[in-house]
């Protein structure tokens, strides 16, 4: 790869070419393949979303062109990595919007973000009796890292209802909002339920009773087009491989002051100005909480994943899944025995469900025999599952690259499920 | 659909749609474990009642999927009666047929737990197969908390 194609991955400009949604199948090699003798129809998007060629190859030319460590290298690999690896953090910026590429933190996914802001945050400004308001939406990945936060400092941790579509009770999240609340936690999509919340609603609420917002942006970054300023939180966390981007590489924004009153996640390399034994100077954000080498192949592949996704258009990928949804809401309330868990009137490309006495277990496997992969289990949100009573569901999630036929084999497989247990 | 039918056996769905001993905890029952598999939520209880070293009565409570719920019941059924010792050698004989490389080496010793053994041919539901098993071993070893097959 030459300087040349370096400063274009910096350019913030989406090329001509739109492709057409017919055509962005090709793009996605692992998609040509038949499992079982049955074409792959990929419907497990909300765990992991595969990734297009465009972003495999920006890896692939990344490490045989241009791969060296960044910062403080002197050498012309070293320069050519640090161009790749901060021009991705621009991208990245200009994304969700953000007001200064000092506010885009690297880590290693969502997860590695919230507790990040958990313990850095948690521990510079929360004390024992301090409140964090999460949602009975949240993925465990937004509950664990506060209840370890509750277990250090004697925080208190509330939880805001949802009603039986799977949608948040905005009256009753207001009312816990109270003079001890610190921070709001919330997801913008949720995971399990598909639900929208209605965030800008949540970060004006809380901003009025004085506590800061997180916002577990996993599910949301990948299906709609993401204004962290329009939003106004103060966190803003979401992962690279569920947008068509590499694994072990995701994003917090922070906004700036915030992350500069904010002690270190971790130390080591990097995050640093000065060392000796007797005192460290911190590096500035956002450096201060990327210690070590980073994931710096992985930010090469979320930047591509990010002008792949800008040539298709935010706005066509979210109208596309909608589409999606729609149908497969449509054709699976068809079928005798098949209810939706997660109705609400906003919601994301995700349909999970029960079939009649189906585990979501055996419907998992009996799909997987006709080459549909869906997801079956808690989907790492136990808490929802107990709120609906019961197990596990079934879940189909959808992506750009998903069909009308796709939701047509989805539908023929749960045929066969009805099959088995009647 | 073949090869669904090998783990959907009519016998699993009726062992599923009907279980055995269930729900059901035997009167003086003496022996009792938990068992929980995380990754799919099954999730039973086994009661045993054993006396002299013999199992005298046995139940279970909880919910899974079918092959877990069918593989509960069958094991209820297979150690019914039995010695504490036979019900060790049932349980090595099923978890070998189910887990081993070569586990089918034991088929003429499971009698009609052979109905199991397709599971083989799925791994990421054999944990479903065998939690039962690993529960009902802890009840007679009177392990403390929860039998986790994670």
């Amino acid at each position: 790869m030459s300087m040349t194609k370096v400063s274009s991955a910096l350019a913030d400009v989406t090329t001509p070419e739109v492709p057409s949604l017919e055509h962005i199948r090709r793009d996605f090699p692992v998609l040509h393949q038949k499992v079982y003798d049955r074409p792959l129809v990929y419907l497990d998007n909300a765990a992991t979303v595969q990734k297009p060629r465009a972003v495999i190859d920006a890896i692939s030319d990344f490490y045989a062109h241009d791969y060296a460590n960044v910062r403080r290298g002197v050498h012309l690999l070293s320069m050519r990595a640090d161009q790749a690896y901060e021009g991705a953090r621009e991208t990245i910026r200009s994304f969700i919007n953000a007001a200064d590429r000092r506010e885009i933190v690297y880590v290693r996914g969502a997860t590695e973000a919230i507790n990040l802001v958990a313990q850095s945050f948690g521990r510079t400004h929360l004390q024992a009796g301090d409140e964090i308001l999460v949602t009975e939406m949240e993925h465990h990945a937004n509950i664990v890292p506060w209840q370890l936060l509750c277990e250090q400092l004697g925080t208190v941790l509330k939880v805001a209802p949802i009603n039986d579509a799977g949608e948040l009770i905005m009256e009753a999240l207001a009312r816990l909002i109270g003079p001890r609340t610190r921070l709001v936690a919330v997801a913008h999509v949720s995971n399990a339920l598909g639900t929208v919340n209605p965030v800008a609603d949540i970060v004006r609420l809380a901003h009025a009773g004085g506590a800061r917002v997180l916002i577990d942006g996993a599910q949301a970054v990948p299906h709609m087009a993401v204004d962290v300023r329009a939003l106004d939180c103060d966190f803003y966390a979401y992962s690279g491989h569920k947008m068509y981007g590499p694994t072990g590489i995701g994003v917090l924004y922070g906004k700036r002051e915030l992350l500069e009153a904010m002690a270190p996640y971790q130390g080591g390399g990097e995050m640093v100005k000065r060392v000796s034994f007797e005192e460290v100077i911190y590096s500035d954000p956002p450096y201060k909480f990327e210690a070590g080498t980073p994931h710096i192949a992985g930010a090469v592949g979320l930047a591509a994943a990010i002008d792949y996704m800008r040539r298709i258009g935010l706005d066509r990928i979210a109208a596309h899944e909608a589409e999606l949804l729609a149908h497969a809401t449509e054709a699976l309330q068809a079928i005798p025995g098949v209810r939706i868990v997660g109705t609400a009137a906003h919601k994301a490309g995700v349909i999970s469900f029960l079939m009649g006495r189906a585990h979501a277990h055996d419907i998992g496997t009996i799909m997987d025999r006709q080459g549909v992969a869906i997801r079956a289990g808690h989907h790492c949100a136990m808490p929802v599952m107990t709120r609906f009573r019961v197990p596990a569901t079934a879940r189909a999630s959808f992506a750009v690259y998903n069909t009308h036929q796709d939701v047509e084999t989805l539908v023929q497989a749960t045929h066969k499920v009805r099959e088995v247990f009647g | 659909m073949s090869d669904l039918r090998d783990l959907y056996e009519d016998m699993i769905l009726d062992h599923n749609r009907n279980p055995r001993n269930y729900p059901k905890t035997p009167e003086g029952a003496n022996h009792h474990a938990h068992g929980f598999n995380p990754l799919c939520g099954d999730e039973f209880t086994v009661h045993l009642k054993v006396e002299d070293g013999v199992i005298k009565d046995v139940g279970f409570e909880g919910a899974g999927c079918a092959i877990s719920t069918a593989s509960a019941s069958l094991m209820t059924e297979a150690v019914m009666g039995k010695t504490e010792a036979d019900a060790e050698e049932i349980f090595g004989n099923v978890h070998k047929l189910l887990t081993e490389e070569g586990g089918e080496a034991y088929l003429p010793k499971v009698g009609k737990l052979a109905v199991l053994s397709g599971v083989r041919e799925y791994p990421m539901r054999v944990k479903c197969a065998t939690l039962a098993w690993h529960t009902m071993r802890a009840a007679l070893e009177d392990v403390d908390g929860t039998v986790c097959t994670e």
